[in-house]
C-alpha cells in the first residue's frame, strides 16, 4: 500500500484539518467531536441541512459546506459512519431555530446513527426532519436487502434542497423538495479497480486486469457482479440502462446528467463517458438540461464512475441554478 | 454463588483484549462481503470502553454494562455501534441495580441485549447477521439456567451456541446490513457482527472463571 499519509489512525483527523485550513473562508472545523460548520451558521430564520457519512468519500459531505448548500458535514472514520455524539452537537450548533434537515445516505450504519442522533436533538428542542437518499439502482430486490444505497445522487439532494433552504423556504418546504429529488433521481457504478482502506492496508476487492465490477456502492464493497472489461460507450451503455429503465423516462422529458469519478479516474475518461450518456438519453427524446462532470462522491483511490440522472422539473432547474459557495461546487456567487 | 461488578469489568477488559487480537480477521472477513472497517471499530470501540470504565469506576454490573452501551453508541459508529450500544443497554436494564447476578438473570440479560439488535437492526434469524450468533446463544442460555447450570455453565453454554452460530453463517446469502448489497455472493463467507458476538460471549465466560478457549469463530 502506498499513500500519501503519515499515521492511518490519523488519516481523518489530519484531512480534515488541512481541509479547514484551505477553506477558512467558507467553514469552521470543530475537532471533538469533529463535525465542519458553514462560517456564520446558525444562518438566522433559515432551515439548516446537515449531512454526514464515512470519510473516504470527498469532496463529500464537508466540500459541499458553505452558502447554498449544507450547513455541516459530520464526517465518520473512514468508510463509517459519523456517532451521535458528533451529530447531535453539529445539528444544535447550526440550527436557528428553523429546524435542521438530516440528509442521510440509505446505509444501515447511517441510519442507524443518524435516527439515535435526530431522537436525541429532538429531545434538546431542535425540530429534526430526516431525508434518506436511495438512489443506487445496483441493489435490485429491496424486500431481502438492507435497500437501495445512497450514492451520487446525494449531490443532487444537498444541492436542491440546500438551494430551497437558502430561498427561505420552511422546514416542510425543504423536505418536500429534498424528497422530491430523492424521488427522481437514479444512479448506478462500476468499478475498474478496488480501493485501499488506510487501517485495512489490502485493497477490498481485486479486479483482474481485464475485469470490472458492476453495481458498486461507494465503499469499496465489491458489486452485484463481475464481467471482463469492455469499452467505455458499452459500459456506459450498461450503467444508463438499469437507470432509464427505473425512472421511466418520457420521450420530451428534462434531465440533470451526473457523471461521477470514483477518484481514480481521470477527468478526461468521465467526459467520454459523458459523451455516450448523452448520446443515450437523446436516442430517447431525453434532453440533458443540466450536467456535472467530475469527482464528487468518491471511493477513496478506486477507478470507475457512476452515472446519475436526475428528472427535472422548472422549479429544481432554478433551484440546482441557485448560487452556491462550497469548496466543491461554486457558481453564482 | 453469582457474578459481581468484578466479573463485569473482567468481561469488558477481556472483550477489548479479543478485538485487538482478532482486529485484522474481523477486517479480513469484512473485507470480503463488506468494507473493511469491523475490527478496526470494535478494538477502536473497546478500547474507550476500558477508559470510560476507569475513569468513573462502575459500583454495579448493569453500572458497567451500562457504561460500555454508553460508550460504543457514542464511539465506534458504523453499524456495529448503535447494535452492540442497544445490546449492552437493554442488558444492562434488565440487570437493573443488583451487585448480584444469578444464572436466570444472566440468560434474560442476554435475551433483553439479543431483543435490542433486533428492535435497532430489524434483521431476522438466518439474514447472516450478528443475530444469527445471538439468537442461539440465547436459547443455550436459557435451557443451561432452566436446567439448573451456575451462571459459567449458562455463559460457557451461550459461547459454544454462538460460536456454532456464527460458524453457520458461512453458506447464508446476507439480507440485512453491507454484505445484503452483494446478494448470492455473500455465501461462502462468516458474517463479522456473528464473529464479534461469539467473541464477546466467549470472552463473557472466560471472565467467569471458564478455562474453555472455544472453538475458532474467525
Amino acid at each position: 500500500m502506498k499513500k500519501l499519509i503519515n499515521d492511518p489512525r490519523a488519516v481523518v483527523d489530519e484531512s480534515v484539518e488541512g481541509f479547514g485550513m484551505a477553506h477558512a473562508d467558507i467553514v469552521d472545523v470543530h475537532p471533538e467531536p469533529k463535525f465542519v460548520v458553514r462560517k456564520g451558521a446558525p444562518v438566522a430564520g433559515k432551515v439548516a441541512l446537515v449531512s454526514g457519512g464515512g470519510s473516504g468519500h470527498e469532496p463529500l459531505h464537508a466540500g459541499f459546506v458553505g452558502l447554498g448548500m449544507l450547513d455541516a458535514a459530520v464526517p465518520g472514520a473512514v468508510f463509517t459512519s459519523p456517532t451521535p455524539d458528533q451529530i447531535i452537537p453539529a445539528t444544535v450548533a447550526v440550527d436557528s431555530g428553523a429546524g435542521v434537515v438530516h440528509i442521510v445516505k440509505n446505509y444501515t450504519g447511517d441510519v442507524l446513527n443518524f435516527e439515535t442522533a435526530a431522537e436525541m436533538a429532538q429531545a434538546e428542542g431542535v425540530h429534526v426532519r430526516s431525508v434518506l437518499v436511495n438512489d443506487d439502482v445496483a441493489v435490485e430486490d429491496s424486500l431481502y436487502t438492507a435497500g437501495r444505497r445512497g450514492v451520487g445522487g446525494t449531490v443532487m439532494v444537498e444541492k436542491i434542497a440546500g438551494a430551497s433552504a437558502q430561498r427561505g423556504d420552511d422546514l416542510d418546504t425543504v423536505t418536500a423538495i429534498a424528497e422530491r429529488v430523492v424521488a427522481n433521481v437514479r444512479t448506478m457504478g462500476v468499478a475498474l479497480s478496488g480501493c485501499t482502506v488506510p487501517h485495512a492496508g489490502t485493497p477490498s476487492f481485486e479486479l483482474a486486469d481485464d475485469e470490472i465490477e458492476i453495481g458498486i456502492g461507494i465503499h469499496g464493497e465489491p458489486g452485484r457482479h463481475r464481467i471482463a472489461m469492455e469499452s467505455a460507450d458499452a459500459i456506459t451503455d450498461r450503467l444508463l440502462e438499469p437507470v432509464l429503465e427505473d425512472l421511466a423516462l418520457a420521450s420530451g422529458e428534462k434531465v440533470l446528467l451526473f457523471v461521477n469519478g470514483m477518484g481514480g479516474t481521470p477527468q478526461s475518461e468521465l467526459y467520454i463517458v459523458y459523451r455516450r450518456a448523452v448520446q443515450v438519453l437523446a436516442e430517447r427524446g431525453v434532453t440533458v438540461e443540466r450536467s456535472l462532470v467530475g469527482n464528487y462522491v468518491t471511493s477513496l483511490e478506486m477507478q470507475g464512475c457512476s452515472v446519475s440522472v436526475l428528472r427535472l422539473d422548472d422549479e429544481l432547474t432554478r433551484l440546482w441554478d441557485a448560487p452556491v459557495h462550497t469548496a466543491a461546487l461554486r457558481w453564482g456567487a | 454463588m453469582g457474578l459481581d461488578v468484578n466479573w463485569a469489568l473482567d468481561w469488558l477488559k477481556l472483550s477489548a483484549k479479543a478485538m485487538s487480537e482478532h482486529r485484522m480477521e474481523l477486517i479480513e472477513l469484512d473485507r470480503a462481503i463488506g468494507d473493511s472497517d469491523h475490527g478496526e471499530n470494535m478494538d477502536r470501540g473497546f478500547q474507550a470502553v476500558l477508559q470510560k470504565v476507569e475513569e468513573t469506576p462502575p459500583e454495579t454490573p448493569g453500572a458497567a454494562l451500562k457504561a460500555a452501551a454508553m460508550t460504543l453508541m457514542s464511539k465506534v459508529g458504523g453499524a456495529a455501534g448503535p447494535l452492540y450500544g442497544t445490546a449492552y443497554l437493554r442488558a444492562a436494564t434488565s440487570l437493573g441495580e443488583a451487585a448480584d447476578i444469578d444464572a436466570e438473570a444472566l440468560a434474560e440479560a442476554l435475551a433483553a441485549a439479543r431483543d435490542g439488535v433486533v428492535a435497532r437492526g430489524k434483521a431476522e434469524l438466518g439474514d447472516k447477521t450478528m443475530i444469527d450468533a445471538w439468537t442461539p446463544a440465547v436459547e443455550a442460555a436459557r435451557t443451561a439456567a432452566a436446567g439448573g447450570s451456575d451462571p459459567l455453565g449458562v455463559l460457557e453454554a451461550a459461547a459454544e451456541a454462538a460460536e456454532t452460530g456464527a460458524i453457520a453463517t458461512d453458506p447464508l446469502v446476507a439480507r440485512k446490513g453491507r454484505a445484503s448489497y452483494l446478494g448470492e455472493r455473500s455465501a461462502g463467507h462468516r458474517d463479522p457482527g456473528a464473529a464479534s458476538t461469539a467473541l464477546l460471549l466467549r470472552a463473557a465466560a472466560a471472565a467467569a472463571g471458564s478455562s474453555d478457549t472455544g472453538t475458532d469463530a474467525v
